[in-house]
């Protein structure tokens, strides 16, 4: 069953992201002041959408299920990392395409704005996380700690956010980012873009999909291992 | 719980009395930290920028985290280790009990460190004076912060690399509040915002700490 | 238990109240798991089993623990406190009388070393030390991890002569030990470990 979703969806992810392309590249025209390089606008958002929203955000729930007394198990765990992990791919991503973007229309690689710097601030957590599973052997406590940590870094970003913001409209206006102007985003810019995130949206849960039947599968082995430890240690004994 | 966290910070209090790592290792590095600060800036800023708040909060962060560390490896010896989970310690209670001792230490570090930057970087006395509210919630905030970081980091490899990979994005915010918070004290300008961010954290900590401190403790 | 190597495999008893049971085996046998098992120190991941009526898989091990007396292999407390502070932080916590401190120590023989920080204490001191903290605590079951290794003559006949005054009033204390105990202690139940399970009972 799970097997022929994950099969359905992946299927389903390829074709959105092949009409995703088409569309965006071909069908629909450059922008009057950006020219081409607006056909960013369909990858760009998206990505974000789904590294700070869909994957940050099944993290914490997973992990916050997992605090929960009566809907703990490994399960929500592995979700959770897997989430996470997914969403260290696409935070990198939205870093890289943002930085290309912000280059030519902003003049800059960098700007020291509040979504920007509460991205990477994320991005930081996740490695973060990351390297305090590396750091723990025992399962049950790894759950426990990477549960915390990543409520914790719920808590973090919204205050992470005001602060820069604040920080920036104290210091100075935020010049660089009125350059870009508005957009005037309609027709087929529009669909194309929301298609984008339907898109990318899929492919996340076909990552996770896929992700956490091989995370299950590693604990299942390792179940097994145990047992033939157990073996080992007893022959070990003389008596 | 009010009593194991009274307990518990009298405790942390008391070792450090008596070890004395605070005084003889930490404050000098402290100050040194400063006058590293004002060499950085160069001999034409070092005792008239405007960056002073900035590098005051960036010694006050290193302090803080090497205070984390030191506070969590009172109890990182296996054998105290097991010693003490014997005792069966409400962990909510020895949660709050850490904090209150960190906090203390790191405000005798803070005020000592206010008055070097006073000397060293030539802030404004009555500045200092004024930031002292804000200066010493934003320590309470790390010194809870830092706790719980600190628990997640026990026993496993490297934690003493890992807690600031750990602790540092959190320490951002404070940070930046900080440091506005202090530039407003010595230039003037706008502070409730400043009070919102860590008194917010705050409470966020302390609610965070208390309902999970167990969870993490529990081996 | 830590990474995937079980340190026991197999390891049935039970204990009635107020009688000695002796763990013995060579060393990695397992006792010191068994011992950390008994007193909630350690999380149970399969089989079950029940100390002082609390459930070692999902009942409260923090109650528990408060109730078990431990004497570790380190005997490790807060360096920094001096031999007082440090049962005056133990008997706080679990809400004991803190006048029996004094007469503890004059009982395990550190009552000149009452001011003297822990640190400083030689190896069969701090041994002596963690007997001290049990008495403070007076639990209902003790653990000793090879209580009489390290000891020289007299601090093993105090240790013998605080079990026999420990079971006298209906503690049940559990001991590991490389081999045979001294005579003056019967136990009422020998287990025999190697690779983590039991192999002789008697």
């Amino acid at each position: 069953m799970m097997r022929r979703s994950s099969r359905w969806l992946g299927w389903t992810t390829a074709v959105l992201l092949a009409v995703t392309v088409v569309m965006g590249l071909w069908i629909t025209p450059p922008d009057q002041v950006q020219g081409n390089l607006v056909r960013l606008l369909y990858i760009h958002p998206a990505i974000a959408w789904v590294a700070l929203y869909v994957s940050f955000g099944t993290a914490v729930v997973a992990a916050g299920l997992y605090l929960w007394p009566r809907t703990r198990s490994l399960e929500m765990d592995r979700v959770s990392y897997c989430a996470m992990e997914i969403s260290v791919v696409f935070i990198a991503l939205t870093l890289v395409t943002g930085s290309i973007w912000g280059r030519p229309t902003w003049g800059v690689w960098w700007a020291w704005d509040a979504r920007l710097t509460s991205t990477a601030i994320l991005g930081v957590f996740e490695v973060a996380y990351l390297a305090l599973r590396r750091a723990n052997d025992d399962v049950e406590v790894r759950a426990r700690r990477s549960a915390v940590f990543t409520l914790l870094t719920a808590i973090n970003v919204p205050i992470i956010h005001f602060s820069v913001i604040w920080w920036k409209t104290l210091h100075q206006g935020a010049s660089v980012l009125t350059a870009t102007g508005s957009l005037n985003v309609h027709g087929t810019m529009l669909t194309t873009m929301l298609l984008s995130f339907v898109g990318f949206t899929t492919l996340f849960f076909w990552f996770l999909f896929r992700r956490v039947a091989l995370e299950s599968r590693r604990d299942a082995r390792r179940t097994g291992e145990l047992d033939s430890a157990l073996e080992m240690r007893r022959r070990e004994g003389v008596g | 719980m009010i009593r194991t966290a009274w307990l518990v910070a009298r405790k942390d209090l008391r070792i450090e009395f008596r070890s004395r790592v605070l005084l003889w290792q930490v404050t000098p590095f402290a100050l040194l930290s400063l006058v590293l600060a004002g060499l950085a800036l160069g001999p034409d800023k070092a005792g008239s920028s405007s960056s002073a708040p900035g590098l005051f909060y960036l010694v006050v962060l290193f302090v803080a985290l090497s205070v984390v560390q030191r506070s969590r490896s009172l109890e990182s010896a296996p054998g105290t280790r097991a010693s003490v989970a014997t005792l069966g310690l409400d962990p909510a209670g020895v949660f709050l009990g850490k904090s209150l001792a960190l906090t203390l230490e790191l405000w005798g570090l803070g005020l000592i460190l206010l008055i070097g930057s006073v000397l060293f970087l030539h802030i404004a006395l009555i500045g200092a004076v004024k930031a002292l509210p804000s200066v010493a919630v934003t320590l309470g905030v790390m010194s809870t912060a830092g706790t719980i970081y600190g628990a997640l980091t026990t026993g496993g490899e490297g934690p003493v690399t890992l807690l600031p990979l750990l602790t540092l994005p959190a320490f951002a915010p404070l940070l930046v509040a900080g440091e506005r918070s202090l530039s407003a004290a010595l230039y003037g300008g706008a502070l409730w915002e400043w009070w919102v961010i860590v008194v917010v954290a705050l409470v966020a900590y302390v609610a965070v700490g208390v309902a999970v401190y167990g969870v993490l403790e529990e081996s | 238990m830590s990474g995937s190597f079980p340190l026991l495999a197999g390891l049935t008893f039970c204990a009635q109240p107020g009688t000695l049971v002796v763990l013995r085996g060579g060393n990695g046998a397992g006792k010191t798991s068994a011992l950390r098992l008994l007193g909630g120190l350690e999380r149970l991941n399969g089989g079950s089993g029940r100390v002082l009526d609390i459930d070692l898989s999902s009942g409260d091990r923090r109650g528990l623990r408060r109730r078990v007396g431990w004497m570790g292999h380190e005997g490790s407390f807060y360096e920094d406190l001096t031999v007082r502070e440090n049962l005056e932080f133990a008997a706080r916590s679990l809400g004991r009388p803190v006048e029996d401190i004094d007469p503890a120590l004059e009982r395990v023989g550190l009552g000149h070393r009452r001011s003297t920080p822990t640190r400083q204490l030689s190896a069969g001191q701090r041994r002596r030390l963690a007997l001290g903290w049990i008495l403070v605590r007076r639990p209902e079951l003790w653990l000793l991890d090879e209580p009489h290794a390290a000891l020289d003559r007299s601090a093993r006949d105090l240790v013998d002569q605080l079990v026999l005054d420990a079971l006298s009033v209906g503690v049940t204390v559990v001991v590991s030990a490389h081999d045979q105990l001294d005579a003056r202690l019967a136990p009422d139940q020998v287990l025999v470990l190697s690779g983590g399970r039991v192999v002789e009972e008697s």
